[in-house]
């Protein structure tokens, strides 16, 4: 487990009476073929929080990250993203894209682009940025993941932890209001993953909405305002941070056991 | 020098100038053809994969000499008089689409599905997927494949010789029936289409090279 220090201290944010949630999930089924992976998930994730997606491998927490940003379609429930409808007749996927940003585990960057030139793609092409607002955008989101230096180079000349912290800018000059992070230190060497979840905390310190799954207990419970573990496509117990010290069930008491 | 002419050699370059011409224009050809056919078999449209499908797999099932045989023949029956020259570069583009379609939708497809979803992720459109992130990097991959395939469109273009189009080896046939040396004669053809093919074969072969180690 990566111990990490952040200069700036995430204050959780406690659910507002009237706010209406960022992620709603109702009751979501999502299927496979045969194979039921959510069977039946509630959750709210509420403006300014933070909630990290803990549980076993198989466990359903990708299949629920990608579901809300309509990546999986749900076959069941309600699901509301950004107080859009996933469900509804109107809804359009690409206007939800612009709103969430998603970072994977394995950094998906365009390997024949500059770092600047795979920040500014999107904003350029798609909220139609000229050259001199992309490179001032670009500027400012490398900045925020300590990057400025590396505009010009190209991804294989980076390290992993720098890659991973290049993804994240590229999602962050959508400007979303929602940030989705999976597994995104899992594929870093052990030393590498600090440098990018020190970049996440401070994100979430400056108040993002953001669904993380994650594998960093110690993170996990130092981030977020809400910790969901799941247990064979169920959320099986959801609480504060200190949940992961008193488990109320045999599978979470094992799996924080089990160290992983 | 060994019993053939200088101008006799001369007539074989000529022919060899007409093999370039028909490779260049079968290229050509195959490519305005070829990268639709890549596209439609890519798409997610049924009517679209299922036609492109058909013709690629149609077209590959026909040997390029009777390709040749039914352009010319066929063609000119409609009361269209085409030279041996048309014919030619109809049926090579026929026969390069075919398989520059079949290359180039290997090439798309060889890039990672993960880059079509980064990009579906940050909202752009199915058109600005594919030609600010997939095309570029398939070019990358087509390169050696493209260029090696070039070698087969210039030695394919002998069989237009059926429909005695004037190419490297028509002028060879030509002129061993004039003096009998067929040995020096197909020997000097066969030197001349090394000279043009061994060049594209290294320049494939070292550009791969070059990809291999940086994808390393
Ligand atoms: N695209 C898919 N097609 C079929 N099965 C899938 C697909 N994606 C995930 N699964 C299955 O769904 C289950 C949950 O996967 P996932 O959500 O990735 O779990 P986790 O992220 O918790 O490890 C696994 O059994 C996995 O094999
Ligand atoms: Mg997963």
């Amino acid at each position: 487990m990566t111990v990490i220090s952040m200069n700036t201290v995430h204050t959780p944010v406690a659910p507002q009476d009237g706010a209406q949630p960022m992620v709603s999930f109702r009751d979501v089924h999502k299927s496979f073929g045969a194979l039921e992976v959510l069977k039946g998930i509630d959750l709210d994730v509420m403006p300014g929080q933070v909630a990290a997606l803990i549980g076993r491998s198989g466990s359903g927490k990708s299949t629920a990250l990608r579901c809300i940003n309509g990546l999986e379609k749900i076959n069941d429930g309600e699901l509301t993203v950004c107080g859009r409808n996933l469900r509804a007749r109107d809804f359009e996927l690409r206007e939800l894209r612009k709103e969430v940003g998603i970072v994977f585990q394995s950094y998906n960057l365009f390997p024949h682009l500059t770092v600047e030139q795979n920040v500014t793609l999107a904003p350029r092409k798609v909220n139609g940025l000229d050259a001199a607002e992309s490179r001032a955008l670009a500027a400012e989101v490398l900045e925020q993941v300590g990057l400025s230096d590396k505009a010009s180079s190209y991804p294989e000349q980076l390290s992993g932890g720098q890659q991973q912290r290049v993804a994240i800018a590229r999602s962050l000059a959508m400007r979303p209001k929602l940030m989705l992070f999976d597994e995104v230190t899992s594929a870093l060497d052990p030393e590498l993953t600090g440098e990018v979840l020190r970049v996440i905390g401070k994100l979430a310190a400056g108040g993002m909405t953001m669904v993380l799954v994650t594998h960093e207990m110690a993170f996990a419970r130092q981030v977020a305002d809400l910790v969901v573990y799941m247990h064979q496509g169920r959320v099986w117990e959801a609480g504060k941070g200190t949940m992961l010290d008193d488990p109320q069930t045999v599978e979470l008491r094992q799996f924080v056991g089990s160290g992983l | 020098m060994l019993g053939v002419s200088l101008d006799q050699y001369g007539f074989l370059v000529q022919g060899a100038f007409w093999t370039v011409v028909l490779s260049l224009m079968g290229f050509v050809g195959g490519t305005i053809v070829g990268l639709p056919v890549a596209l439609a078999r890519i798409s997610r449209g049924w009517f679209l994969c299922r036609a492109s499908s058909a013709y690629v797999q149609f077209v590959q099932g026909i040997p390029l000499p009777v390709i040749m045989f039914v352009v010319y023949f066929g063609v000119s029956i409609y009361g269209f008089d085409v030279n041996a020259l048309v014919a030619a570069a109809i049926a090579m583009t026929l026969y390069s689409s075919a398989y520059l379609g079949e290359i180039w939708k290997g090439c798309i497809q060889a890039v990672p599905k993960t880059q079509w979803e980064a990009g579906e992720c940050l909202a752009l459109t199915n058109l600005q997927r594919f030609i600010y992130i997939i095309l570029p990097q398939a070019l990358r991959i087509a390169v050696p494949p493209t260029v090696g395939f070039l070698v087969q469109i210039v030695k394919n273009t002998s069989y237009s010789v059926v429909i005695g189009f004037f190419d490297l080896t028509y002028s060879a046939k030509i002129l061993n029936n004039a003096t009998f040396k067929p040995f020096i004669i197909f020997t000097a053809a066969a030197l001349i289409y090394f000279a043009i093919c061994f060049p594209l074969s290294r320049y494939a072969r070292r550009f791969e090279l070059r990809l291999h180690r940086r994808n390393a």
